[in-house]
């Protein structure tokens, strides 16, 4: 994977938050992904073990989306992209 | 999400139309999946299995590339730096806030928020170049390593993520297109023989296969 962000200075980062508010990232249903495909990214990226992931996976497929992971703002953003680099559907949220 | 496994994946639909525009009928030769072995994952490929697959990626890294034009391997120096599109290129930006308007490419490209479009806008402005640069060079992979002709390849693991990830950006891109759902393999049961999107619904099909097959051998 080369799809780290670039390192750049980024303005205005809202601080109308309270700084131990973690921030989630979401991934969210979609009918082309493979279950076995999410999965196998889900433990790829995150490091999750395949019980983990594969759960993970299974509340994405029927509830619709699930929170994969939490933390900075800015790190769910590399996740999001990281995500996004597989063609998986993600998102960043601080409300989950 | 699609539950396809490599058993249901298998049962191909006939195809025999002459008309065929991708080529999907010759290819309904012997098709095979990914292979683990000791030295990498293995795939054998009919050369015109491999035509799809290369016309297919091409595609697909052409429609993401054409963001990207100006991120050319030459002497940035060289470039012109009155432009604010190249200028912002060069450092990985986008200049680019707003979601893709084809819907393939806003697929490809998604937004990083749902509900706050000036945070989506930044998101997009700061990730967007990189995500496609990836998705073209993961495509490359792909074109560079197999060969127009077919025959049994061999990946390294590096060379086997840039496949799973190029195939599948393929699929999504048919998905938009073919409108996708997950009962797609039902609505192609339903298709009519002559139905000039048979042969795409089978590209697909043979697509989720070949995927399915590589993330179990990397498994």
């Amino acid at each position: 994977m080369s799809v780290a962000p670039a390192e750049v200075e980024r303005p205005e980062i809202k601080q109308d938050v309270a700084p131990d508010t973690p921030w989630v990232t979401i991934v969210w249903n979609d009918p082309v992904n493979l279950m076995s495909y999410v999965t196998y990214v889900f433990q790829t990226v995150f490091g999750y073990p395949k019980r983990k992931a594969n759960k993970l996976m299974l509340d994405v497929h029927h509830k619709g989306r699930a929170v994969v992971s939490s933390g900075t703002r800015e790190s769910m953003e590399r996740d999001a992209q990281v995500l996004h680099g597989y063609g998986l559907w993600a998102t960043v949220s601080h409300d989950s | 999400m699609s539950g396809t496994g490599p058993d249901d994946g298998a049962n191909f639909p006939h195809l025999g139309e002459p008309d065929d525009p991708v080529g999907a009928a010759e290819a309904a030769g012997p098709v095979t999946g990914f292979r683990a072995t000791r030295r990498g994952v293995t795939c054998w490929f009919a050369p015109p299995q491999a035509g799809i697959i290369r016309t297919l990626v091409g595609q697909v890294a052409e429609l993401l590339g054409r963001g990207e034009e100006a991120t050319a391997e030459e002497d940035p120096l060289e470039g012109s730096w009155d432009s604010p599109e190249e200028f912002a290129a060069m450092l990985g930006l986008s200049t680019s806030t707003d979601a893709p308007e084809d819907p393939v490419l806003a697929r490809l490209l998604p937004d990083g928020y749902r509900d706050d479009a000036e945070a989506a806008g930044d998101f997009r402005r700061y990730t967007e170049q990189d995500l496609r640069s990836g998705k073209v060079a993961a495509a490359r992979t792909v074109l560079a390593t197999l060969p127009e002709g077919g025959g049994h390849i061999q990946l390294s693991a590096d060379d086997a993520q840039a496949w799973l990830r190029a195939i599948n950006d393929v699929r999504l891109a048919l998905g938009v297109r073919l409108s996708i759902t997950e009962d797609f393999q039902e609505r192609m049961g339903q298709l009519e023989p002559d139905d000039p999107r048979s042969a795409y619904f089978w590209v697909y099909d043979w697509l989720t296969y070949l995927q399915e097959t590589l993330v179990r051998a990397l498994w």
